[in-house]
């Protein structure tokens, strides 16, 4: 219904003295405001000044200490020790340089660390307390608890820093804390990190920060004018981060990473039965200790110079082409798919030919093996057998079967920047390369070459299998049902532990490990270096991946070391119920496998099973005479397809 | 700039300019927005400790708020009128779903999860209710008979019970207030008026002692003697008011405040924002931001004393005043002229929705001044 223009008009004028009643109240409540506003900013301006000024009370973030970090049996590889370290808060120092200028009076401060006091002053926050310089004696910190009085804005901040008691024994799996960067700050929830100044980086200290970590305390503490604490008002104290319990064996690790020497490379020892790892060794190894007394940039430059990576952990981020060590896990599936029998031979002259390509493909040895059976081809790592095997088995069966080993798959350990490897197939090339399978590559990658990769702890877990006849495992670092332990979930999937591989024909597990041990004992195996006087049963095959078309020996000795052929050896003893896994691999060796990698791997599992040193101290004294294997078993010459 | 000329109700021209016209922007109003927003930013950059990742949040929502506000300015007021009640109704339910959920999780609940995004419901009715009075009051013959202000009190009681229930006293006197102000503009009698305040000052002692909880009783107290427990409930307000104090005429510049970096003002980017001004900008900043604000409720009772029917001008003046209770509490409680509530300081503080919640009010006072038209 609508009303009259008249009604309309007198209530706009009604609304309108409303509205003006409204705007003069607004008027008046804000006169009010700027009333109290004038009586505290002006009147009472000086009371507040002064309280803001000697403003007592601050409320302080406890860090927590950070969960230690043992080995299996109890040794402790990450711990904390107390620190001191003076920190400035510019804003409470009336004269910066010229308290700079006492402080260097009293205990040593360099220019170059005032340089980089006033970098991080710049880029700082304000009234945030810096770091001026880092552990103090305790005689400095005496010196300058006498002259505290003369140094306002000054404080002895007393924290637990980490310390690696075992510096670079053990680097890699166990890994660092550093400083957090601006960029980790903007990823953590910030209540949980105040206080700290250190994060897990890599490693276990990386993967398990959470755990680590703990849960920051705080106090609320009364402080005169200069922001010194005079008396703790309330406090709660701070969670400890929870200790980890590695499956690492530290004497083992230390074998491990003595058994390898200079050469750069990887060790990885583990038990079959439930993946254990005993020995995660990586080299280059660096001390994790540097990155908490902080890195100047000329040790950085150091530790970057010659272009090896200390860093990189290669148990878990080398990716290698398995080479002839992949022969075990072929020969299985060719037993299985009756592609060979035990029994089969194949005669080697030294080259292997198909149709449609005019260069044969060349097993390592010049003329040949002769005639050579499944066992004899695994010893002596004939390429000519098991071109012919790998042939008529074809890339699919061959895929497919090598699969449930984790070839192409990251085993899920708990340590972040595991890499997968590549398992060759159908699917992958067209994936990731285009273009159809040529019958050559399936050759090629028959002897562990061409596409295939591997990452060591990858080739251990294979091998774990191997040795378990069937039995699949996950490999673990952090022991199971500690506190901080948490499950990740992996690449393999939850059902890959107790799970098997079935053969049609459980006799071809005994027979290709009982090839696997010919490699070892036999006169003519590849690894027969380490197969003289040996106490216990050992399978083993060594591999050799043939980085640049090298034609002769000589030249090989003088090849650039990069050029170099990288040598590999997996195993498992004892064999009747194996205790211990064994994967070496040695980056650009001088000599093949069996030369160069299995002695490192005879070191462990003498040290693991007979608690026996002597191998290693032969092997570090150079008294291992490998001029005996004459082998430098090559993959194919005359180029891959 | 273009104009377009309309005869108004007196047959005189409204004139609108090409924002007017065309974005349905009202440029004034926009642009004390847009510096007090400005502003905004700055002072939570230094409240967050120069964290620009946070400062980098409030800004998306800042951009989500005036989206917000550019799409309400589109929507024609008699559009606002016909969706009044279900609005209202709307609203009701959801606060409704909120205490039985409450109820089931045996909590203090005042949030709704979308799962992409939460939301309080009591924000919609902030809108929802002076929509809804607006709405029962426009074509009524003025003032409200007594009928009509009870069923208006019912209308305002109901929501602002609920809210109050969550406990959310803050939202609940701001809900209510958002309500009287459009009854109050509709013309309701002094009597009533005076009455109402009488009721209120004797309620009181029932609602102290048997409405308030305990955290809300222990505000009270500390309002009343914030000194008694400096480290416990009175914190906040006494280190506010050093805050303020100690900033002086002209402040101690900007990212210099120490109490605001020392973190010694509690809920220094939210609630206590304008302690951080008053630290930083002084007696000078305050003075200016209020003007800001002053500005902005003026610009917001002018459109309300020109829009052309009953429905636009309640609402319009409903607004703008709810905004003003909006500053008014905010500042009262930061400088200690009013217990500590919990509402924050609107285009400053960091907080989303109510954020988002304010700009579409913004957004409706622009669409009843720039919908005007010949009159029919």
């Amino acid at each position: 219904m609508r009303r009259s223009t008249r009604d309309q008009d007198q209530d706009a004028a009604r609304i309108r003295r409303r509205l003006a009643v409204a705007g003069a109240l607004c008027l008046i409540a804000v006169a009010g405001l700027m009333a109290q506003m004038v009586r505290l900013q002006v009147v009472h301006h000086d009371h507040y000044a002064t309280l803001s000024l000697e403003n007592r009370i601050e409320v302080n973030a406890i860090p927590p200490s950070r969960g230690r970090i043992y080995d299996r049996n109890g040794t402790v590889l990450a711990e904390n020790r107390p620190s001191y370290q003076l920190l400035a808060t510019p804003e409470r120092i009336p004269d910066l340089e010229a308290t700079l200028d006492r402080v260097a009076g009293l205990i040593e401060l360099t220019e170059a660390q005032r340089e980089r006091f006033r970098a991080r002053v710049e880029e700082a926050r304000h009234f945030e307390a810096i770091t001026l310089r880092t552990q103090l004696d305790e005689q400095e910190v005496a010196k300058l608890a006498v002259h505290r009085h003369r140094l306002p804005g000054l404080e002895v901040d007393a924290r637990l820093v980490r310390h690696y008691p075992h510096g670079k024994t053990a680097s890699h799996p166990l890994g660092h804390v550093g400083r957090m960067t601006a960029e980790e700050l903007r990823h953590l929830d910030r209540g949980a990190y105040r206080g700290t100044r250190y994060i897990g980086k890599s490693g276990v200290e990386g993967a398990y920060e959470a755990a680590l970590h703990g849960e920051p305390g705080m106090a609320r503490v009364e402080t005169n004018a200069a922001g010194r604490v005079l008396q703790t008002l309330e406090r709660r104290p701070p969670r400890s981060g929870d200790d980890l319990t590695l499956t690492l064996d530290l004497e083992l690790q230390e074998v491990a990473e003595r058994a390898l020497g200079d050469r750069s490379g990887a060790v990885i020892a583990l038990r079959p039965d439930n993946g254990a790892v005993l020995a995660m060794a990586s080299r280059p190894r660096y001390d994790p200790n540097m990155f908490v007394e902080g890195m100047s940039r000329e040790r950085f430059q150091a530790l970057e110079a010659g272009g090896w990576q200390p860093l990189i952990n290669r148990a878990i981020r080398g990716t290698y082409p398995p080479a002839s060590t992949i022969k075990p896990f072929v020969g299985l599936a060719a037993l299985e798919h009756d592609v060979i029998e035990p029994g089969s031979e194949v005669y080697c002259n030294g080259e292997y030919a198909i149709d449609g390509r005019e260069e044969p493909f060349r097993c390592w040895r010049e003329g040949g093996h002769g005639h050579t059976d499944y066992t004899e081809a695994m010893a002596q790592s004939c390429n000519v057998f098991f071109y012919d095997t790998a042939d008529r088995l074809g890339i699919d069966r061959m895929s497919a079967f090598l699969e449930p080993f984790g070839f192409g798959a990251a085993t899920g350990i708990e340590l972040d920047g595991e890499r997968s490897g590549i398992l060759p197939s159908r699917a992958w090339k067209r994936r990731n390369l285009g273009g159809s399978w040529y019958r050559g590559e399936t050759l090629i990658n028959g002897i562990g070459l061409g596409y295939f990769s591997a990452t060591p702890l990858q080739l251990a877990r294979a091998t774990a299998t191997l040795a378990n006849r069937g039995r699949v495992i996950e490999p673990n670092l952090v022991r199971e049902g500690d506190a901080g332990a948490r499950a990740r979930p992996t690449a393999a999937g939850g059902e890959a532990d107790g799970a098997g591989i079935e053969l049609d024909e459980p006799d071809d597990w005994e027979t290709t490990i009982r090839a696997m041990r010919a490699a070892v004992e036999h006169p003519q195996g590849t690894a027969r270096l380490i197969g003289q006087d040996l106490p216990y049963k050992l399978a083993g095959k060594t591999g050799t991946a043939q980085l640049a078309e090298i034609e002769h020996q000589a030249e090989a000795q003088e090849a650039a070391e990069r050029l170099r052929s990288h040598a590999l050896f997996l195993g498992f003893a004892p064999v009747a119920d194996p205790e211990i896994v064994v994967v070496v691999v040695v980056e650009h060796a001088e000599g093949g496998g069996g030369a160069a990698a299995a002695p490192a791997a005879r070191a462990v599992t003498d040290a693991w099973l007979l608690d026996d040193h002597s191998f290693l101290e032969q092997l570090e004294a150079g008294r291992i005479d490998d001029s005996e294997v004459e082998d430098v078993e090559q993959g194919p010459r005359g180029g891959t397809p | 700039m273009s104009t377009t000329a309309l005869p108004n109700d007196r047959g005189v021209e409204v004139r609108l300019s090409f924002l007017q016209s065309r974005l349905h922007l009202d440029g004034l109003l926009l642009t004390a927005l847009l510096a007090v927003t400005a502003f905004g930013v700055a002072v939570l950059y230094s409240a967050f400790g120069e964290d620009w990742a946070q400062t980098q949040q409030h800004l998306i929502r800042v951009s989500i708020g005036f989206l917000a506000l550019l799409l309400c300015a589109q929507v024609p007021p008699r559009t606002l009128q016909r969706w009044a009640p279900w609005a209202f109704a709307g609203g009701l339910g959801l606060l409704l779903l909120v205490e039985a959920l409450g109820l089931v999780a045996q909590g203090a609940q005042s949030w709704l999860d979308l799962g992409v995004t939460q939301f309080q419901p009591s924000e919609i009715m902030k809108l929802a209710l002076p929509l809804m009075v607006a709405w029962l009051l426009a074509d009524q013959e003025l003032p409200p008979r007594p009928r009509q202000v009870l069923l208006a009190l019912g209308i305002i009681g109901a929501p602002a019970a609920l809210i109050a229930l969550q406990p959310d006293l803050g939202t609940a006197v701001l809900v209510t207030a958002s309500g009287l102000f459009v009854l109050f503009l509709a013309g309701l009698g002094w009597r009533w008026i005076l009455g109402g305040l009488a009721l209120a000052g004797a309620t009181a002692p029932l609602l102290w002692f048997f409405v308030m909880r305990d955290y809300q009783r222990e505000r009270v107290l500390t309002f009343l003697h914030p000194e008694s427990e400096p480290l416990g409930a009175g914190y906040h307000l006494i280190q506010s008011k050093i805050a303020l104090g100690s900033g002086g005429l002209f402040g101690k510049g900007w990212l210099n405040g120490s109490q605001a970096h020392l973190e010694f003002i509690p809920e220094r980017h939210t609630d206590f924002v304008l302690a951080v001004v008053g630290e930083e900008f002084g007696l000078i900043g305050i003075a200016q931001l209020l003007a800001a604000y002053l500005l902005i409720v003026g610009r917001g009772l002018y459109i309300a004393a020109v829009a052309q029917d009953n429905f636009g001008r309640l609402l319009a003046g409903g607004i703008a005043l709810t905004f003003f209770a909006y500053v008014l509490i905010n500042a009262g409680m930061v400088s200690g002229l009013l217990p500590v509530v919990g509402l924050p300081l609107p285009l400053v503080s960091y907080g989303g929705s109510s954020l988002v919640t304010i700009m579409v009010g913004f957004g409706m006072l622009m669409a009843i001044h720039t919908h005007r038209r010949l009159w029919s």
